[in-house]
């Protein structure tokens, strides 16, 4: 197999998927009747052309950062972590119960008591499917769906039930003004800077820090090493000293505690209540995020950023025309189908124009397999 | 609970384990084919549009299952190119699907009715009639075996009757043709089938293609027999449901249709108790529900019987050069 230069594996492929995604969902906005350029136009300007806008994009940015490192994490040991909604929606249940439990008195106390509790649920509801790949041979991804299902099942079990508050919306109760996080609008008051009122807080800094971490993990310590070296070959890994029940188990509690986080987000930041559906589909966006990144945490950032901008464009775009909020599921659709399933569509193409113009000396012609 | 409940919720356990019959056995002729498939949820939401729109539209039910069916097939068609020729990854193809229709259908819909992401109220023609069996009012009299024959026997639409025909048809496929035994020996072992000379790439396709039409039958039964209208995410959850059915039937055809009758009867009941009193104890209704799903992690985990699915599943083929 020839190799492509580096920078075309990470960014050349990915452009080009990527655009391939905006061509098709051009097209289907085109068969609709709407025209695809002034569709983006708005999408552009409902996104980054405020605060406002900012506001919401980082927002949800904050959500997929989250759940692309835990779909990351986990592609990195070659695990498909498909559960992140069920991760998720555990660690807003581990999020709210901390909340919940103490009247706190400032959110400095409670922050890092709720990174805990989310990060914990999420962690414990992946330990599951994780012992079962590692012990018993479980298909991951067949066990993460089923997982998915049963964690809305048990929320709405307990909103119905034990978590109720009184009324009769399924919700839980408020939680209590100190566990409220700053918002931007909070922060940049400080310095002077009047920025839009949006759900945007605290939580988004977490996130990165989490990023930041996660590529401290992969690249800089031997366990990360491992990981590496398990996903790149399993057998290679096993042969040089590698165990892959404990390799598993740590690329998925930590998946499943970075997808927990969101709820850091989503339910303490925004919401400030348990509601029953807080994940909002942002566990599978997830997997979206994570292979336009590459599974590097650099390239996660950058591809959150982008689909926080196309959910908050989307928003938009229902809000002025008549297209529903939907057009944006079919863009993620179509990335996800471009980056993740149709890879070798343009990938052996590619190769093969490389191969041809790229190189001054010949290729070796040894029979490498 | 009287006799009359038990009939009642057996005729609705039959009513609501067709789609996933249909799904189930789609999946079972991919995956015993080697190519797993996840986007059975997305192919019987794409189907459950085009077929409640096209029968909206032209007024004739046939002629909606015509394009359900196709609409499928498209999709399993971009399955096929991603996971078969590509050799792309099956799964995240699956995933793909899913949200493609879940988005498409919503889109198309506004645009095609502006009901808010539903097609308009099927009747008459539109729909599929349901059929009385021969002598179901003759015999509703009759004691115990009455009842039983006229209301959860009779009564179905043709897809119901159509859907039971094809587990025996599924089987005599698989276990007694030719075309069967090639298509699960690609499913296990495809350099085999190659060597003998037999196209892996075909056999695959074939077996999607059946996959498709199937969710097709699966998508337009839901939306134009079991309801009256395609309504937003409509499948919820089926595709996955039938795909824990394909599970627990460890990719038998015969089994595939007790399991399907298992997760109907548990949905027939959840639909209709909110929870149920034991006695000693009381089963929510959620629990009820989940059920299918944690009765599929336990097999998985093999503590009651093992399941073990073709061995080449989830492999592309890369034939030697």
């Amino acid at each position: 197999m020839e190799k492509l230069p580096r920078w075309a594996d990470i960014a050349l492929i990915p452009l080009i998927n990527l655009a391939l995604a905006l061509i098709v969902s051009g097209i289907v906005l085109a068969f609709i009747g709407q025209n695809p350029f002034e569709a983006l136009a708005i999408m552009v300007e409902g996104a980054v052309g405020s605060t406002y806008g900012w506001g919401y994009t980082l927002y949800y940015a904050t959500n997929f950062i989250f759940t692309g490192l835990a779909v990351a994490i986990a592609f990195q040991a070659k695990l498909f972590n498909i559960g992140g909604e069920g991760q998720a929606t555990l660690g807003s249940l581990g999020v709210a119960l901390v909340c919940l439990a103490l009247p706190w008195p400032h959110w400095s106390v409670a922050l890092p008591v709720a990174i805990v509790g989310g990060a914990l649920f999420g962690a414990a509801w992946a330990a599951i499917p994780a012992y079962l790949q590692a012990k018993r041979g479980s298909h991951i991804v067949i066990t993460t769906i089923m997982f998915n299902f049963i964690a809305s099942a048990l929320l709405v079990y307990l909103l119905i039930g034990a978590l109720k508050a009184p009324g009769m919306a399924p919700e839980s109760s408020r939680f209590p003004d100190g566990s409220h996080l700053p918002t931007a609008r909070d922060m940049f008051a400080v310095i002077g800077v009047d920025f839009a009122r949006t759900p945007l807080n605290l939580s988004f800094l977490v996130a990165l820090a989490a990023g930041f971490g996660l590529w401290l993990l992969l690249w800089r310590t031997r366990l990360g090493y491992e990981i590496r070296a398990f996903g790149h070959s399993q057998t290679a890994a096993i042969y040089a000293g590698i165990n892959p029940v404990r390799i598993t188990m740590i690329a998925m509690l930590i998946s499943g505690a970075l997808a927990g986080m969101m709820a850091l987000n989503a339910v303490m930041g925004e919401q400030e209540r348990l509601l029953q559906d807080n994940v909002q589909g942002a566990g599978f966006v997830g997997i979206a995020v994570a292979l336009m990144g590459r599974s590097h945490p650099v390239g996660v950032f950058l591809a959150a950023i982008l689909f926080g901008a196309l959910y908050q464009g989307g928003a938009e775009l229902e809000f002025e025309t008549s297209v529903p909020r939907e057009m944006v599921v079919v863009i993620q659709a179509l990335v996800i189908l471009f980056t993740g399933a149709l890879d070798g569509m343009v990938r052996s193409p590619l190769e093969r124009t490389f191969l041809r113009f790229g190189r001054r000396k010949p290729a070796p012609e040894i029979a490498a397999e | 609970m009287n006799y009359l409940d038990i009939v009642q919720i057996l005729d609705s356990t039959i009513r609501l384990a067709t789609p996933l019959l249909f799904a189930c056995l789609a999946g079972l002729f991919s995956e015993r084919a080697g190519v797993f498939d996840i986007g059975l949820e997305g192919k019987i939401l794409i189907s459950a549009f085009f077929s409640a729109a096209v029968a909206a539209m032209t007024g004739s039910v046939w002629l909606g299952l015509m394009a359900g069916i196709l609409a499928s097939v498209v999709f399993s068609g971009i399955h096929g190119l991603a996971a078969i020729t590509f050799r792309g990854d099956q799964l995240i193809s699956g995933v793909a699907i899913n949200f493609l229709a879940a988005g498409l259908t919503v889109l198309i819909a506004q645009d095609w009715f502006a009901q808010g992401g539903r097609t308009p109220t099927l009747a008459g023609g539109a729909r599929f009639a349901t059929i009385d069996l021969p002598f179901a009012d003759a015999l509703a009299g009759v004691p115990f075996l009455g009842p039983l024959y006229s209301e959860a026997i009779s009564g179905h639409s043709i897809l119901v009757y159509a859907g039971l025909l094809t587990v025996p048809l599924t089987w005599y496929i698989l276990f007694r043709t030719r075309f069967g035994l090639r298509l699960r020996a690609v499913g296990e072992n495809p350099g085999a089938v190659d060597t003998a000379g037999v196209s892996v790439t075909r056999l695959r396709y074939s077996a999607v293609l059946i996959c498709g039409v199937l969710c097709g039958l699966s998508g337009a039964y839901l939306a134009t027999g079991l309801a009256a209208s395609f309504t937003q995410n409509m499948s919820a959850g089926r595709g996955y449901i039938a795909l824990a059915a394909l599970i627990f039937a460890k990719w038998r055809p015969w089994h595939a249709l007790g399991a399907c009758l298992l997760f109907g009867l548990l949905q027939a009941v959840s639909n209709r108790y909110s929870s149920i009193d034991l006695g000693i104890i009381e089963i929510p209704n959620a629990f009820v529900l989940a059920l299918p799903y944690i009765l599929t992690v336990v097999i998985l985990a093999g503590f009651v019987g093992k399941a073990v699915p073709p061995r080449a599943g989830g492999e592309p083929y890369v034939k030697e050069r």
